[in-house]
């Protein structure tokens, strides 16, 4: 068993693991601290398959700018009633049998078609110094082929920006009319 | 088995987007369910990596980098009209918000 299966599975685990605990924790504040190192355990997944950049973006954007905006809105919702709050909806056995089918019917497929998924090649590591190399790659073909997308992401997050403060500000009844 | 192959992650990336949906399925508290809509996009993540890095093509990792995008435009409409919801409602449970205006 290789390095990069250990690794593998101790991360596939702390990210599993973390999931589950992000959507059954009572307290909100420590559902965002478990789904914190779930993306940390994403982000390592990210490494062992040779994403650097990407890894490097998923603690930066995921961890360093989504999860403290939840924490922050968390702080500005209280949530101190939560303790005797009925923590699941009444639909949670039929979702769960749902949730269940769904999986059986993925890994039906994923029996089936074991093998087809993987091309001669994978296996080799990226070679050394592929740090410079993915961030090189993946920044030629973002801002070449990718252009487009690219300048409409940067127009979709202004859009958000906006939209996220037009909903959230307090409304003024005297300036409004 | 124990060789680590791109089905290993497509079943873990499998696997991650289920939690999430029985997360946004039994979960009340409306933030709970935003996590849960994160941990879906990570799952496509996982997989958009894994082919990328099977494939030995770039372009996987680029559309996961706009995934990161829409992601973090997501939560931050998400979240704020959680802010308006809660300005109006005083709740943050799905259950409760079962009116078309109020």
């Amino acid at each position: 068993m290789s390095l990069d299966s250990v690794l593998f599975y101790v991360l596939a685990a702390l990210v599993l693991g973390s999931a589950i605990m992000t959507i059954t924790r009572r307290n909100v504040v420590h559902a965002a601290v478990w789904l914190i190192s779930a993306l940390v355990g994403v982000a390592g997944l990210f490494l062992s398959r040779g994403a650097e950049f990407l890894a490097g973006v998923q603690v930066i954007v995921y961890i360093g700018g989504i999860m403290v905006l939840f924490l922050f809105v968390i702080m500005l919702v209280p949530v101190h009633d939560e303790s005797t709050q009925r923590r699941f909806s009444n639909q949670k056995w039929p979702a769960m049998l749902a949730a269940v089918a769904l999986f059986l019917w993925v890994a039906f497929i994923a029996v089936n078609g074991v093998g087809m998924l993987d091309h001669p090649g994978m296996a080799e590591p990226l070679g050394p110094g592929s740090l410079s190399e993915n961030s090189e790659a993946v920044g030629l073909v973002l801002f070449s082929q990718y252009l487009l997308p690219f300048e409409l992401a940067s127009i979709l997050l202004l859009v958000a920006i906006i939209g996220a403060i037009v909903m959230s500000k307090t409304r003024n009844p005297e300036t409004e009319s | 088995m124990l060789e680590v192959t791109t089905s290993h992650y497509v079943v873990l990336s499998t696997l991650l987007m289920l939690i999430g949906v029985i997360g946004i399925l039994i979960r009340r508290n409306i933030l709970v369910l935003l996590m849960s809509v994160e941990l879906i996009l990570n799952a496509v993540n996982i997989n958009l990596v894994a082919f990328s890095a099977s494939l030995q093509q770039v372009h996987g990792q680029v559309f996961s980098i706009f995934v990161i995008t829409v992601a973090a435009a997501e939560a931050a409409v998400g979240l704020g009209i959680l802010i308006a919801l809660f300005r109006n409602k005083q709740t943050v449970h799905a259950d409760e918000i079962d009116l078309l205006r109020w």
